[in-house]
């Protein structure tokens, strides 16, 4: 059985465990030509001091986390708010028809997805503005003017994924016992009153659960989305860390700062998966292993 | 009481209202999901002229299938296209014989695998830290396989979340079964394939559909690692060419067709084309994911 796990353990140590080893790098004034782990001159944390004294650095790390707070909650409320009304329809068919639609934007990628959003939302053209044009509103350049660009990037992220959160609480919403539902039609219940005080506290759980586990992304703003819907002309609201990250280490190829920022990262984000990992075991009994 | 009250106001009517209303906003919410995309289509059917007066809404005009014939005969394209089912075809397989291979052992019980909290630990430990993106590619280029299909599905070979999938999968398995061919003098290996793979064909279909959707949509490896322009897998290309709107890339021949096409139209294309494999493989998708992400998420 030991030998069975000799090839995974193999890919994940050259593939995980090396980079991870690798993050030396951050100390070092590091000359690919050299080689990782090669004879590299040793900076100690000048790459950190020089991240520090970047002037954009703050802001950075605030688009980063304030996209992916917002994201986080919506990503739980909207899909909840969307399994709740969907458990209130009474066609079957018609229900497995939504739900059937609302999660196919989550298997495409954000390439396909970035262009048909930069095509629907292209400030001259795209169907949205004409829309608004119809009504009578102003034209809005939402990939290209700071004011819009962040909520552009939560909203279409959430569309993205709502489809795929809503099928994991309405399954827990099926698990809910429906004797319950009797019991509190026959004491007088409405539908309102049911759906507070038996079907939410039965996703309870579920909830919680979800909340504590998404704790772990809150650095993870969305690189593959951003990346290639943004431009030089929003980075104040939408450079996040992971686009500065690659910037900075493979376009400017400046490997020691890029690996500095990206080991930041990584224990920043170790800290909060861990804590959600302890909670989720400590209160829900949750283990992934 | 406070209850009684809100009773009254929960009639027939006004719940009657409220589902027709709820009908309604989730109609609207799922056609927000699907009309882009319809736009879309309607715009690689529709002709130049009413594409670039902004005309075509969710209907072509002038309906023609010229941009369609352009693509056909548009070998970049399909190089990538084949580039990107050679990936999703090899590096799924790496992933599930991998993952088969590893959630076997790992289903056990700590007293029949010696060390096996250690070896959790190894696999568990890279869910929470990670070296990043600057290691891992130099590390790639180190080891020689940039530019090469290896880089796109070698770093990725274990999907950990998958194993997670896989190993609870496993321990559903009734151990008598298990016992009973071991009795029979079957190996581990035989009983991983003979015993535990077929009994969980869905399992099995759940994590390579996931697999194939992760290459099919795999964009950035193939950005970073693939250096020479015939190399790219298909989203990578897709990414050049329409994000960037790099019309450089046209040859000579590509002009007398292309004048009586626009650039949206051929773009919409190549967008539907590239989704179309999604839409093959989606039924099946439905049908296992629920499963699946059920699963990964609720577990326990």
């Amino acid at each position: 059985m030991h030998l069975m796990l000799i090839p995974g353990l193999f890919m994940v140590f050259v593939f995980s465990y090396i980079p991870m080893a690798g993050l030396v790098i951050a100390f070092q004034n590091f000359v690919p030509a050299k080689g990782l782990f090669g004879d590299q001159v040793w900076v100690g944390l000048g790459n950190f001091r020089f991240l520090m004294s970047l002037p954009n650095a703050t802001n950075v790390l605030k688009n980063t986390v304030v996209i992916a707070l917002w994201k986080m909650v919506l990503g739980i409320f909207v899909p909840i708010t969307v399994a709740l009304m969907l458990n209130e329809l009474a066609s079957l068919r018609y229900k497995k028809l939504i739900q059937t639609v609302i999660y196919f934007p989550h298997f495409l990628s954000w390439i396909i997805l970035g262009s048909v959003l930069i095509d629907i939302l292209s400030p001259s053209t795209g169907i949205v503005n004409r829309l608004l044009g119809v009504l009578g509103m102003e034209h809005i350049f939402f990939l290209g003017d700071n004011q819009y660009f962040r909520g552009t990037m939560i909203i279409s992220d959430v569309w993205k994924n709502f489809g795929y959160g809503t099928i994991v609480y309405l399954a827990a919403i099926t698990s809910i016992d429906q004797t319950l539902y009797e019991a509190a039609a026959i004491d007088g219940a409405g539908r309102l009153r049911q759906t507070w005080h038996i079907t939410l506290p039965g996703m309870r759980m579920i909830i919680a659960l979800m909340m504590v586990l998404s704790m772990g992304n809150v650095l993870n703003a969305g690189f593959d989305q951003i990346f290639n819907m943004y431009s030089p002309a929003v980075y104040e609201t939408g450079d996040i860390l992971d686009t500065m990250i690659y910037r900075m280490g493979l376009e400017n190829a400046q490997f020691g700062a890029a690996a500095a920022s990206g080991m930041l990262k990584s224990i920043i984000s170790l800290f909060f998966i861990s804590i959600s990992y302890w909670v989720a075991d400590k209160w829900f009994d949750y283990r992934l292993f | 009481m406070k209850e009684r009250k809100k009773e009254k106001i929960k009639t027939s009517p006004a719940r009657k209202i409220f589902c027709v209303c709820n009908g309604i906003l989730l109609a609207v919410l799922m056609t927000s999901c699907i009309l882009p995309f319809i736009h879309v289509l309607a715009v690689s059917f529709s002709d130049k002229v009413y594409v670039q007066a902004g005309l075509v809404v969710f209907l072509p005009k002038g309906f023609n299938v010229r941009s369609y014939q352009y693509l056909i005969n548009k070998i970049a394209f399909w190089r990538a296209f084949r580039i990107t089912v050679v990936r999703t075809v090899l590096g799924t397989a790496i992933n599930l014989s991998l993952i088969l291979l590893t959630a076997y052992p790992l289903s056990k019980s700590k007293e029949k695998l010696i060390g096996r909290s250690v070896y959790t630990w190894f696999f568990f430990i890279t869910m929470l830290v990670s070296g990043g993106l600057i290691p891992s590619f130099v590390l790639v280029g180190q080891l020689g396989l940039r530019n090469t299909i290896w880089s796109l599905v070698l770093p990725g070979a274990l999907p950990v979340f998958n194993l997670v999938l896989m190993i609870n999968f496993f321990r559903q398995v009734p151990i008598e079964m298990e016992e009973a061919a071991m009795i029979d003098g079957a190996g581990h290996f035989k009983i991983l394939t003979k015993i535990y793979v077929p009994l969980s064909k869905a399992a099995i279909a759940t994590i390579s559909l996931f697999c194939m959707v992760n290459h099919w949509n795999a964009w950035f490896d193939g950005m970073i690692y693939m250096k020479s322009a015939t190399k790219l897998p298909l989203q990578t290309y897709l990414r050049n060419i329409i994000l960037k709107m790099d019309m450089s890339q046209m040859t000579g021949d590509d002009y007398g067709l292309l004048q009586m096409l626009s650039n949206e139209s051929i773009r919409s294309t190549q967008i539907i084309v590239a989704v179309i494999p999604v839409l093959c493989i989606y039924p099946f998708l439905q049908k296992y994911f629920v499963k699946g992400i059920v699963l990964g998420g609720v577990k326990g």
